[in-house]
């Protein structure tokens, strides 16, 4: 057990890798699934009703499946429809797609509970438009949003890891192989788990900190 | 076509059979663990929480294959079936036994005084007390995460485990049509997840017929 951490500590630099291209991907996912999770919000509120409805289903029915199977379906299936992605681009359009729809529910929710006197007393005071929107709402849905959007970067960099399947050679990827080649299961696997669970705690210092500064905000 | 929905419905019935046993076990374990933490046992305590923060973090893809590799290397065999099981509770149990604490955190000091004051003891207060009022407020987030653990669990293709997930993969493979397999799986899911909120409503609805015929 102790020459398997002793093996891990020599292909440090593979793990590092490993690493790396998780926190890439997770960071790629978290900007595209934040800008697409608010389009897709936007359109769930639309006035018109068969893009409320249709979008509201899309969104439901992609809460409903696990992460695996819509990454299956675009590196498998995109290719029949003549639609050619490499694992890279597949891993990443589905991890952007799929957490898009649960941003789009935590916005969809802020927004709903935004109080609407704000947004009042703001037009009394001579805002209007996209002033009206980056001085009032955006700031108030930004807090209401970023713990519950922290979250979710938790579960998009567990999901990362089911990019191994489809070959994309991020942390559990490289641990997978190391432990392949040299047989260090418990060693490769269990290194793996603590790189991931220092970059959870940072996330989730982070995200109280967040709440923190909103606390301040209001108070003050 | 009907190979094809029968290699489905098997994947479904897998997928369904795997997270039932999974929550079966988890649950308690995550009661167990959460008490562990409440009642601030020594040292047990301690390991608890960083075993719960540490779980919490782990892919379940990694988790499994921690599980199904390195438990042998300890002189423990085990069949794909067993590890995809013991994977899945570890894994939920993280998760349970922080919604049990923080049922457990936000109960009535004053019940336990009064539980106290009539001489019952830390045992019989949980049993006729505490219980029967923590489990009704920690089911909507009890179920929430069943459904979540559902979703986690086509991780256990890595170790071999045909899933519902690795099933309408395979049959997408071999017809070379992976839309109406995806389309099936969903509509799978899907109702594996409202059979879930279901129950969670009849057993809500009980215990309200229940309070009030009281």
């Amino acid at each position: 057990m102790i020459a398997g951490f002793g093996i891990v500590a020599a292909h440090f630099r593979e793990f590092a890798a490993g690493l790396a291209n998780t926190l890439w991907l997770a960071g790629a996912t978290l900007v595209l699934a934040s800008v697409l999770g608010c389009i897709l919000a936007a359109l769930m509120l639309s006035r018109t009703r068969f893009v409320r409805t249709s979008i509201g289903l899309f969104v439901d029915a992609m809460r409903c499946v696990p992460f695996l199977l819509l990454a299956y379906l675009v590196y498998y299936g995109l290719p029949e429809l003549g639609i050619r992605f490499d694992s890279w681009s597949s891993g990443l359009s589905a991890l952007a797609v799929y957490h898009a729809c649960y941003v789009a529910e935590i916005v969809r929710g802020a927004w709903s509970h935004l109080p609407r006197e704000q947004i009042e007393a703001g037009r009394a005071y001579g805002f209007s438009g996209y002033a009206l929107f980056r001085r009032v709402v955006l700031p108030q849905l930004f807090f209401a949003a970023a713990p519950l959007i922290g979250n979710q970067t938790v579960y998009i960099i567990k999901d990362t890891a089911f990019l191994m399947i489809i070959t994309v050679p991020e942390l559990t990827f490289v641990a997978s192989s190391i432990q392949a080649t040299y047989f260090v299961p418990f060693a490769s696997f269990m290194f793996a788990m603590a790189l991931y669970w220092i970059v959870t705690l940072v996330v989730e210092a982070s995200v109280r900190r967040i709440e923190a500064a909103a606390e301040t905000r209001r108070a003050g | 076509m009907g190979a094809s929905l029968a290699l489905l419905l098997k994947g479904a019935a897998v997928t369904a059979s795997v997270s039932a046993a999974a929550i079966a076990l988890g649950v308690p374990l995550g009661l167990a663990l959460a008490l562990i933490r409440w009642r601030r046992v020594p040292l047990l305590s301690q390991v608890t929480a960083a075993y719960v923060s540490l779980i919490r973090a782990t892919p379940a893809i990694t988790l499994a294959l921690l599980i199904f590799f390195a438990l042998p290397t300890f002189g423990v065999a085990l069949d794909p079936t067993t590890a995809a099981v013991l994977t899945l509770t570890i894994n939920t149990s993280a998760f349970n036994c922080e919604i049990w604490r923080s049922a457990l955190i936000d109960f009535s000091r004053d019940q336990l005084d009064a539980a106290a004051a009539f001489g019952m003891r830390p045992g019989v207060a949980f049993r006729r007390i505490i219980f029967p009022q923590i489990w009704r407020t920690s089911l909507p987030a009890l179920v929430n995460e069943m459904t979540l653990l559902v979703k986690a669990s086509p991780a256990l293709a890595v170790i071999g485990i045909v899933d519902l997930t690795r099933a309408a993969s395979r049959i997408g493979a071999a017809t070379y049509k992976p839309l109406p397999p995806f389309i099936a799986a969903t509509v799978l899911y899907v109702a594996l997840v409202l059979v879930l909120v279901a129950v969670q409503r009849l057993v809500e609805a009980r215990v309200k017929r229940r309070l009030q015929a009281a």
